[in-house]
């Protein structure tokens, strides 16, 4: 959502502009449909946002303990006593933990599609890709606890075995893999089609003449790929790695189902425990008083401005390789 | 999905307005059971008992407490057979959001787990005009603490032992303290998992309450629906977590007694002090529930104070009550006689004796007198 507020904003002056009309009535009536399309957008967003900040000053106003820093969500209570740090640093890492495990594989697979396979398998695998993105979430989740989570132990023992010196990959709780570690693997797979997809339409979008330079200077097909392709294809990369980071962010229903949750921050990411915002939300709402819900919105608040920030980082990125790419993020 | 169905309730709640809004004028009046009635109504309802069904029509909308799910589901089929012009449409969600719609008044009567808070029931006084929200106990059952360990089948413990389980003070299956309950029973050196709800439930108060009440010195916390103890694993719904005790070996878990059947998952026996370990089952629970008495014999709200620490022979004491809630006076006048004639229904002998079959426990005669009692008299 808040990537195509800008992108609006950029497009917008075009079409006021185009003021200049013949004076026929289907031109009069169009720009007054787009301007108001334009103008209904942002005012749904300024009603989410006004709405989510008064819920969230009713909460606020009365929270006993600190909101940013307290570990305990317990609005309900009395007194309230609620703080996002954990959820704010459970869904930060399980985030990252899913960019840092589905960017390279997305970019393998779309430059597999664009530059390597044969014609007659980069279709069916791009369909496959693509068909992942078409499973509900729900059956994400299903899928985690029931198969990934039994499934995963050996993974997880031989990591805490071997590299339990980093630190992160020493665990030191006895319990099913139903970790932040695990959400993350989790997420990388859901987040993995959207990021090969866009990727993949970049790569495609490489002006041939590039390529060919490269090749007519006697790069190696890797050459060409790291002088032409990737370089041009950099920016497009990275607004898919933010898309699909948005919906990592804000995943709720397979991370419920497959995370135990605690309100602990733990750097061991093979432990149980944790949380992230939607999650929180989605398992506090039904049992929340009217109060208690408007603690949980204060706290999509957050998740709200986090969204924001990250979308913003990733244009002001996009922004500053604009020379490169022919690509509109 | 969600909103959808919200909207359709809306929608359909709107039209159970129009539709009793015709009856309003005819509806008043006891709704008494034994006084004979001119049969009028049987046009309303003609395979049905007319007297059982007098006045209520259209749609009664009601939410709540998904641990009644099941027994609403019968009672509401039960019901419809004797009152098919009534359409009972209860949303299973939580006992929160049950209270929260009963409070703004969108739904006829709210299904929760727990007993009205004081300030739930101040903010129910905008809604029963002239009255105020109360509970009627409508169905028990007892909570099961569902284990998964190999090799081991029968075993007993006690409520200091389960809230050090719960807890993380125990940590191995083989600690001498659940050793000295279970003599003869060969237990594995196994970590023990402890499962716990990770969203807010009543299930989990319940338990809480139960510990609180029986192993003050072990577990200390208040009895919250919010998981209170640290350690131990956390998965989502009583599904979530009898599916977890079903798939890992050494874990312990809590749920109402049919997810254990459905799974056949093995439970634990309680040691409560009588003579033999008692069984969770549905007519254990009943006994414990009988001990169970009312905090205000004189008033019309009917919350029970559970006996948790009763030592009765076969008494198996961690249960839960779910109550209903109503107005006691100022119900909507377009849904008082469905309310009136559905509860009457479900606190019946024949909507009672439905439940026995399903895992849950009837509520004692003698307060289910009182309930009768209480909804003849709901205005």
């Amino acid at each position: 959502m808040a990537s195509t507020t800008p992108t609006q904003m950029d497009t917008a002056p075009p079409v006021v502009s185009g003021a200049r009309s013949t004076g026929r009535a289907g031109d009069k009536i169009f720009s007054g449909l787009s301007k108001g399309s334009g103008i209904l957008l942002l005012t749904i967003m300024a009603s989410i946002a006004v709405f989510l900040t008064y819920r969230a000053t009713l909460a606020l106003s009365e929270n006993e303990g600190n909101f940013l820093t307290t570990f305990d969500w317990n609005a309900t209570g009395n007194p309230p006593v609620f703080g996002i740090a954990v959820l704010l640093y459970g869904t930060v890492v399980s985030s990252i933990i899913a960019m840092v495990i589905a960017v390279p594989i997305a970019v393998g697979i779309a430059l597999f599609i664009s530059h390597y396979a044969p014609r007659k398998l980069a279709g069916p695998l791009a369909y496959v890709v693509d068909l992942l993105a078409a499973v509900p979430s729900i059956v994400y989740g299903i899928w985690g606890a029931l198969f990934l989570v039994p499934y995963l132990g050996g993974l997880t023992s031989w990591l805490n075995q071997y590299l339990s010196f980093t630190y992160i990959f020493d665990k030191t709780q006895v319990g099913v893999d139903r970790s932040l570690f695990t959400v993350g693997i989790l997420l990388a797979i859901m987040i993995l089609p959207i990021v090969t997809s866009v990727s993949r339409e970049v790569f495609l979008q490489v002006p041939r003449m590039n390529e060919e330079a490269a090749l007519a200077l006697g790069a190696t097909r890797w050459e060409v790929i790291r002088m032409s392709v990737l370089p041009f294809g950099r920016s497009g990369v990275i607004s898919a790695s933010m898309l699909g980071l948005g919906r990592a962010l804000g995943e709720t229903m397979a991370v419920a189902t497959v995370l135990s949750p605690s309100f602990l921050i733990s750097g061991h990411l093979l432990d149980p425990g944790g949380g992230t915002f939607a999650q929180n939300i989605a398992a506090k709402f039904d049992e929340a008083n009217e109060f208690g819900r408007d603690a949980l919105i204060a706290s999509g608040l957050v998740l709200f401005l986090l969204t924001l920030l990250v979308n913003g980082a990733a244009r002001m990125i996009i922004a500053r390789r604009k020379e490169y790419s022919g690509a509109n993020a | 999905m969600k909103l959808q169905r919200k909207n359709r309730l809306r929608a359909s709640a709107l039209g159970a307005l129009v539709v009793s809004g015709a009856l309003v004028l005819t509806a008043c009046g006891s709704d008494d059971n034994s006084k004979p009635k001119d049969g009028n109504t049987t046009a309303a309802a003609p395979k049905g008992d007319p007297k059982a069904c007098e006045g209520a029509k259209g749609q009664l909308l009601a939410s709540g407490s998904s641990a009644q799910k099941n027994a609403m589901d019968l009672w509401v089929n039960g019901y419809m057979a004797t009152c098919p012009g009534v359409q009972v449409n209860y949303k299973s969600s939580s006992s929160g959001e049950g209270i929260v719609a009963f409070n703004q008044g969108t739904v006829g009567f709210a299904g929760s787990d727990s007993a009205l808070k004081p300030e739930e029931v101040a903010d129910s006084k905008k809604i029963c005009k002239t009255g105020q929200g109360i509970n009627l106990p409508m169905v028990g059952g007892p909570i099961a603490i569902g284990f998964n360990v190999s090799g081991v089948d029968k075993l007993t413990l006690d409520a200091p032992t389960l809230a050090k389980i719960f807890n993380d003070k125990i940590k191995k299956w083989d600690d001498a303290a659940i050793a000295k309950l279970n003599p003869g029973v060969k237990l594995p050196s196994t970590a023990i998992q402890a499962f716990h709800r990770s969203e807010d439930s009543g299930t989990t108060q319940n338990l809480g309450k139960y510990l609180s009440k029986t192993a003050e010195k072990d577990w200390t916390y208040e009895p919250e629906k919010k998981w209170p103890a640290p350690g131990g694993q956390a998965a989502s719904g009583s599904a979530g977590v009898a599916a977890q005790v079903k798939q890992v070996d050494g874990a312990i878990g809590y749920f109402e007694l049919s997810y254990a059947t459905a799974q056949s998952i093995k439970t634990v026996d309680i040691a409560t002090g009588a003579a033999a370990p008692v069984q969770a089952t549905p007519e254990n629970a009943s006994k414990a529930i009988a001990a169970a008495k009312i905090v205000d014999p004189a008033g019309k709200d009917l919350a029970l104070k559970l006996d948790y620490t009763t030592k009765a022979e076969g008494a198996y004491p961690l249960v839960l009550v779910t109550y209903e809630i109503v107005c006691d006076k100022g119900n909507k006048a377009e849904t008082l006689p469905s309310v009136k004639s559905f509860l009457n229904y479900t606190a019946s002998d024949a909507g009672q004796k439905l439940l026995s079959e399903k895992g849950y426990a009837p509520i004692p005669a003698e307060i289910n007198a009182k309930v009768r009692e209480v909804i003849t008299s709901l205005s």
